[in-house]
């Protein structure tokens, strides 16, 4: 599949993950995440951002429970659980927080 | 759906341990070899890892692939701590005979929960012996 962004097309794969990492930007995360039904919020960017910033260290996108851990570490036990990670991602928040932060989907998901 | 996301399987967890003998690049074995660990670590089984022969290569720090064009993935080893991997046994003697030392490797830590996340080196060099008796002690091995 592919994203229309302002008229250009952003090549992603069959499941809406970026094919270029390199070419996301904050509006076409906002695209990406219309495509997925959500509406990006402060809470939805700091998970984002985290994403982003762990995959800038490690070089993966986190599974569901690294991300979980991780999360609680850095923001708390309100953030750090599966309940809020699921209310702003109904889809799995690994998986649609790592395709609108442009990364590949996690190892580990199949 | 993340495979972690379907819960354990009932039972104890089997220990696993994964042999890396090659090169972290040239072939696709190191990575693959990483990735798997990543997958059954999200099963939470028992996994560790053991490096020997030219798989000490693949924890060598100041890692750079910028000549052949070959993503490096040598960061991603330090977020095995983050999948509750925490015991990574390097053969001594391996070390040894390609003239590298404990110095070489990269800084690999995790946070034990036990002792109030304290950060402790997952990184246990072992000789040929131990390793030998670590191999016995294992349910699963499996080599790349």
């Amino acid at each position: 599949m592919a994203y229309d962004f302002n008229g250009a097309t952003i090549e992603a794969d069959e499941e809406g993950y970026l094919v270029d990492l390199s070419v996301w930007n904050p509006d076409l995360a906002v695209l990406i995440a219309e495509d997925e039904k959500i509406v990006m919020n402060d809470e939805h960017w700091e998970v984002v951002n985290f994403l982003r910033e762990y995959y800038d260290e490690y070089q993966i996108a986190p599974a569901i429970r690294v991300l979980v851990k991780a999360m609680k570490k850095k923001f708390g036990g309100d953030k750090g659980s599966n309940k809020y990670l699921y209310e702003l991602f109904p889809y799995g928040p690994a998986k649609q927080a790592c395709k609108i932060a442009g990364l590949p989907k996690p190892t580990g998901c199949v | 759906m993340a495979m972690d996301e379907a819960g354990g399987a009932p039972g104890a967890a089997k220990k696993f341990l994964y042999v890396n003998r090659k090169a972290p690049y040239g072939t696709i074995y190191a990575l693959e070899s990483l990735e798997v660990v990543l997958i059954g670590a999200a099963f939470e089984q028992d996994v560790q890892l053991a490096f020997l022969d030219d798989g000490v290569y693949q924890i060598v720090k100041n890692q750079s692939t910028d000549a052949i064009g070959a993503k490096n993935f040598s960061p991603t080893y330090k977020a095995l701590g983050d999948y509750e991997v925490t015991k990574l046994y390097v053969e001594a003697e391996a070390l040894e005979e390609r003239g590298l030392t404990a110095d070489d490797l990269m800084e690999i830590t995790f946070e034990d929960e036990d002792d109030d996340w304290a950060e402790k080196p997952s990184i246990n060099i072992v000789s040929r012996a131990d390793m030998a008796k670590i191999m016995s002690e294992q349910d699963v091995i499996l080599s790349f």
